[in-house]
């Protein structure tokens, strides 16, 4: 059975400036031990599926089609039942160096917290825990101690990570676990997640804008734009021979190590990601896409069949004149 | 480094303190060079008992002089002499201590279950609660707390005859125990209304923003997530944190409690410090007045070292912990 399944979900959020749709019908599904990334720009929409797993979006944002966790449709649980469900089936990386471990208390207490709080053991117990994971997450247990500003931003993360298995979660969804820190605790904190999913036998919902972060870590890549996958399938071949022409942009972004000619002509993408609130007509990419065609401007094509295993949402896909 | 922060916000206290006592004390020359002769205008004073007068007042010899004596009396505990009846100005001010202490710590306290409100009304920030709660404060907040002393006056006193008009206590009365702790109760509740009245509303405005700024913290989101109740989600992680502007602001309010409430202690002739002040203004009695400035202040700063060393407790980004 998947472990998560999102089946046309869509979110809408109400501002004062009206409402902004910033997930339009994403279809995705992780079984046991699968890992998938979800890439793309930022306002695509993919922290937006983070925090919809769990029930995390703000009051008044709708929510339509559905969230499954262990078969179980979140959206149609009664409170008690969802505050058992969080953490225990599904729990998130947050991103460390911002501000998600709460800076009064000491980080060994915040851990310890989520523990007490879905199982019945003493603190005494508990603490043994919170030791236990902070060493398994490569920091002394001693550092549950220390408060969040007394540890670097590295250090901060593997104390998110530790948080997150508190409760020996099913399903693991990193947030930019890797944002904003140095490229070699990024390299460290990758390394972390990639054998305590192989230990733990974890499903792994990666988030991220870096793609090639995504190709190491995940066996399955999705690549999101303006609230829509729009390529899907192995994340080698995605990155290697993408498919829809933001995946290419987004894969060309980064230099391939070890050949100059890409090395010293980066290819960025030009514009900016469109305002949620105000989408083109047609297919959204089409004013920044390079190969865009006539009708982009009018169709908005579905994910179709590009070859085993995968699929992308182009007019060019599975027609021979790309 | 905890002593260390300690010893360095001791310092600057004292530092202050001493600055205040050199400004409070040559303030006063400044204001009035004929002081003696001022104070008892229309007496026929011959000049050997002006001198006298001025000897007894610190007033002779020159400012150098007067200042070197007046900080050795100072550090004696000797505050001078009261101009209007020659008392010490330490058991003048002593007397009117308590009243205060009691009457405006009292309101401190009432005023201060604004937090309470504050933390709810943010917490469900533009519900019907804090509407109402936001727009009571601003009332109260807004309002002249003389003018509410008339008000209640005239209607729960001289009108409806419920509480008395004014004083400590009834005069002639020598109840003791009990029964003049409920009398005093009794004549403190109209004036203590009226300033937990007048200051529950910055607690409750302050406690509110405090709460919102928190609302938007990445923690809270992630406490939610772990699966706490909302109640405990405020309680546990937002609330503490909203707390450190509160905490602040309560000690800082402590350091005004004894020089806080002139207006309402004048119109319900409490006989506290603020009367005192109000008393000492008019004479004047300079020794008095210079007297209360050097006690506000101190305890002003007295409740800012407070505030500095609570913060250094409650919030561990502070405090060299």
């Amino acid at each position: 059975m998947s472990v998560l399944e999102l089946h046309d979900l869509h979110v809408t959020y109400r501002t004062d400036g009206g409402s902004v749709p910033a997930v339009r019908g994403v279809n995705l599904s992780l079984d046991t031990g699968d890992t998938v990334g979800l890439a793309g720009e930022s306002g695509c929409g993919k922290s937006t599926i983070a925090g919809a797993v769990l029930r995390l979006l703000p009051k008044g944002t709708e929510v339509s089609g559905k969230v499954l966790l262990d078969g179980e449709d979140v959206y149609a649980m009664k409170p008690g039942r969802l505050r058992a469900v969080r953490w225990t089936s599904a729990a998130i990386v947050f991103q460390g160096a911002l501000h998600s471990l709460n800076p009064v208390r000491r980080v060994g207490l915040q851990i310890e917290e989520a523990i007490l709080l879905h199982s019945q053991q003493s603190a005494r117990s508990a603490r043994i825990r919170v030791g236990e994971l902070l060493e398994k997450v490569g920091l002394p247990a001693g550092q549950a101690e220390r408060y969040p500003h007394q540890l670097s931003g590295g250090q901060r993360q593997r104390v998110l990570i530790a948080l997150a298995l508190a409760c020996e979660p099913k399903l693991l969804i990193a947030d930019e676990p890797t944002t904003a820190l140095d490229v070699m605790v990024q390299a460290q904190v990758l390394r972390l997640l990639e054998e305590l999913q192989r230990e733990h036998g974890l499903s792994l919902l990666f988030i991220t804008h870096d793609l090639s972060v995504l190709t190491h870590t995940c066996e399955r890549l999705a690549v999101m734009y303006a609230g829509r996958i729009v390529e899907e399938g192995p994340s080698t071949q995605v990155f290697a021979d993408p498919q829809h022409p933001y995946s290419r942009a987004l894969a060309a972004a980064f230099p391939t190590i070890g050949d100059p000619a890409s090395r010293m002509n980066p290819q960025g993408l030009a514009g900016d990601p469109p305002d949620p609130s105000a989408l083109p007509a047609g297919c959204p990419f089409h004013l920044r896409c390079a190969v865009a065609a006539p009708e982009c401007s009018s169709l908005d094509v579905a994910l179709r069949p590009a070859g085993a295993g995968r699929s992308a949402a182009c007019v060019h896909v599975g027609a021979t004149d790309v | 480094m905890r002593a260390r922060f300690i010893l360095t916000k001791l310092v600057g206290a004292l530092s202050t303190l001493a600055f205040v006592v050199a400004f409070n004390f040559f303030l006063f020359r400044v204001v009035n060079e004929n002081t003696v002769e001022s104070m008892f205008r229309g007496r026929n004073l011959s000049p050997s008992q002006i001198a006298r007068l001025e000897r007894q007042f610190n007033l002779d010899g020159s400012k150098w002089e007067q200042f070197t004596a007046y900080v050795g009396q100072l550090l004696h505990g000797n505050l001078g002499l009261s101009m209007k009846d020659f008392r010490p100005v330490t058991t003048v001010v002593g007397e009117a201590l308590w009243p205060t202490v009691l009457l405006v710590g009292t309101s401190t306290l009432l005023a201060m279950t604004g937090i309470f409100f504050g933390f709810r009304a943010g917490w469900r920030r533009r519900s019907g609660y804090d509407v109402g709660v936001t727009t009571f404060s601003m009332f109260t907040y807004s309002m002249p707390d003389a003018w509410l002393s008339m008000v209640f006056l005239g209607l729960f006193a001289s009108g409806l005859g419920l509480f008395p008009t004014g004083g400590l206590e009834d005069s002639g009365s020598n109840a003791a125990g009990l029964a003049k702790l409920l009398d005093q109760a009794h004549h403190m509740a109209l004036p203590a209304l009226v300033l937990a009245i007048a200051y529950i509303g910055e607690y409750t405005i302050v406690a509110r923003s405090a709460m919102i700024d928190t609302l938007r913290e990445d923690y809270l989101q992630l406490a939610r997530a772990k699966g706490l109740r909302d109640s405990e989600v405020r309680s546990k992680h937002a609330q503490p944190n909203a707390m450190l502007p509160v905490v602040s602001l309560s000690a800082l309010n402590f350091g005004f409690v004894l020089s806080g409430a002139i207006a309402v202690e004048t119109i319900f002739s409490w006989p506290g410090l603020g009367q005192l002040t109000r008393n000492a203004a008019t004479g004047p009695d300079f020794p008095v007045l210079q007297g209360l400035f050097l006690l506000f202040s101190a305890s002003l700063i007295f409740a800012n070292l407070i505030a500095d060393l609570m913060y250094g407790r409650i919030d561990p980004r502070v405090g060299g912990r």
